[in-house]
């Protein structure tokens, strides 16, 4: 499996007032044409370390790393032009919420149109074919009719299918997944998940999925990383999930309470301090 | 069984659209009781309803077996009856410091002695008298989550309103909340009314729960039954399916 992204200790720093506050500390991982899931708590650093590699880390914010290459261009070096070329074409991020992620006075087909037409010379015409069958491949029915919607006008659901036809319009390799179902009620959260799953496997993508959720991630990802206060505490096939090392990620595995189990009270986690360090 | 709180026929109307549709529930002191279903299914407006934040076009509410005022809650029902919000960063006032917060019920209600049930309230939620001088943005998720349910306990209502009080927070967090509210619960013998998405979470705290699809309780179950698979709605294998999380199909 040849290897598409090189992220080696990757460092992002937010300067404050009180000093400066490190959300990645020095994360390292390569990755090829596979699923890859990054898991964590809020404040982790999980979606700081998406963002660098999307190059949407605020401007104050200072990035530094070893190595941070995606298919041979280095991207910290690389020209702001050069990132926005890439950005949406070649590497696409799915943001969480549809309801805050989407332009809200913009119809859905005219944001995925937009999308398509800056990255590809093609006509409106054939711009508007090509964003109905995204739509159609979303499995968004009446496909047509849901291009001249705005995005208050469908469900949460629906909203986050528009997002990933927008994602995935113009062909990326690499496709950055944020939280992608956390916002979805329950029902629809497996119907996100088996389209987004289908489609990546049908286009060989390669897929950064960022969760709080280790379950989910792991009947999703090939492999596993498990961050706490901005490093990579563990790293593991996501079918080897039950042979867990670290006391954290069985922490996390057990302080859900799941069906047909009984646990009161159940278990929490017993921070370390050197789990930080 | 004899019914602390029950709703008769409630109907909660916006316009042409029924929120709830003659839903009746019964709750016994002492048990704890779930409310699941999607988004948009009512369960979230049932509270409300209960704790008059819902215009009630039909039906009744009782407590305690007198039936309340449809749309007036005087202050003894909330000295009884006490809610906590899912959100724990909208529900504190971002100006006023944990000490303000947990003064405002008391103040309300009337109650003496405040200085010894603030520290006592602060104690009984795990947090300890330093945070009493903190603002609410200078706490976590779950430390927020702690003071909402500490200034629902102070003025030692009987019945608490859970709106998914542990959705906005991560799972090992989530973990925490839940015990401390399984640990007043004992502690106080109060009565809870949880609504939650999660079936885990709801299995885990609840003995007997109603699911709700569209306004309507559509099956009442316990929670042994859900665990074992005795429902006999699809609408409810539909959630368990999705419960369960996700499975590749050919895996």
């Amino acid at each position: 499996m040849s290897t598409m992204l090189t992220v080696d200790n990757l460092k992002v720093t937010f300067p404050t007032r009180t000093g400066a506050i490190e959300a990645v500390r020095g994360v390292s991982f390569t990755l090829g044409r596979e699923r890859l899931g990054i898991v964590g708590e809020s404040g982790s650093g999980k979606s700081q370390t998406g963002r660098a590699i999307m190059g949407l880390t605020p401007a104050h914010a200072k990035i530094t790393a070893k190595t941070l290459n995606f298919d041979g261009i280095d991207l910290l070096s690389a020209p702001a032009k050069a990132r926005r070329a890439l950005r949406g074409s070649r590497i696409a991020m799915i943001l969480q919420d549809p309801k805050y992620s989407l332009n809200p006075v913009m119809s859905i087909g005219r944001q995925i149109v937009e999308t398509l037409r800056t990255h590809e010379n093609v006509g409106k015409r054939e711009a508007r074919d090509r964003a109905i069958a995204m739509l159609e491949a979303v499995q968004i029915r009446d496909a047509a009719r849901v291009f001249d919607l705005h995005p208050h006008e469908v469900s949460g659901g629906m909203g986050q299918r528009a997002m990933i036809a927008m994602m995935l319009i113009a062909g990326p390799e690499l496709l950055i997944a944020d939280e992608p179902t956390s916002a979805l009620d329950v029902t629809v959260q497996l119907d996100v998940l088996r389209i987004l799953d289908e489609l990546v496997a049908e286009r060989g993508m390669g897929l950064i999925f960022i969760s709080h959720d280790l379950r989910l991630v792991s009947s999703f990802c090939d492999r596993v990383i498990v961050m706490y206060a901005g490093k990579i505490v563990e790293e593991l096939a996501a079918t080897d999930l039950g042979n867990a090392r670290h006391p954290y990620t069985q922490g996390l595995l057990n302080c859900m309470p799941t069906l047909g189990t009984s646990r009161h009270p159940l278990p929490v986690l017993d921070r370390q301090p050197e789990w930080a360090l | 069984m004899t019914a602390i709180l029950s709703a008769e026929n409630l109907t909660v109307a916006y316009d042409d659209f029924l929120a709830l549709d003659t839903v009746s529930i019964e709750i016994a002191a002492g048990e704890s009781f779930g409310l699941v279903g999607e988004s948009g299914s009512g369960k979230s407006t049932l509270l409300r309803a209960v704790a008059g934040l819902a215009p009630i076009a039909g039906g009744r509410i009782m407590l305690d077996g007198k039936p309340l005022d449809a749309n007036r809650r005087d202050r003894d029902f909330y000295r009884k009856v006490q809610m906590v919000f899912q959100d724990p960063y909208g529900s504190l006032h971002p100006r006023q410091t944990v000490d303000r917060l947990l003064q405002e019920p008391l103040a309300i209600h009337g109650v003496k002695d405040a200085e010894r049930r603030i520290l006592r309230a602060l104690d009984e939620v795990g947090l300890g008298s330093s945070f009493r001088f903190r603002y609410s943005h200078q706490l976590s998720g779950g430390q927020r989550q702690r003071i909402a349910i500490a200034r629902a306990l102070i003025i030692e209502p009987q019945i608490m309103l859970l709106d998914e009080p542990t959705s906005a927070l991560d799972a090992s967090v989530q973990a925490e909340v839940l015990n401390l509210l399984e640990q007043v619960r004992r502690d106080r013998k109060l009565t809870y009314i949880m609504v939650s998405h999660d079936l885990g979470v709801v299995t885990h705290m609840c003995e007997r729960l109603a699911v709700m699809k569209n306004g309507k309780v559509v099956e009442r179950l316990s929670s042994a039954d859900l665990v074992a698979g005795r429902l006999s709605e699809d609408y409810t294998k539909n959630l368990m399916v999705a419960s369960k999380g996700f499975v590749r199909e050919g895996a």
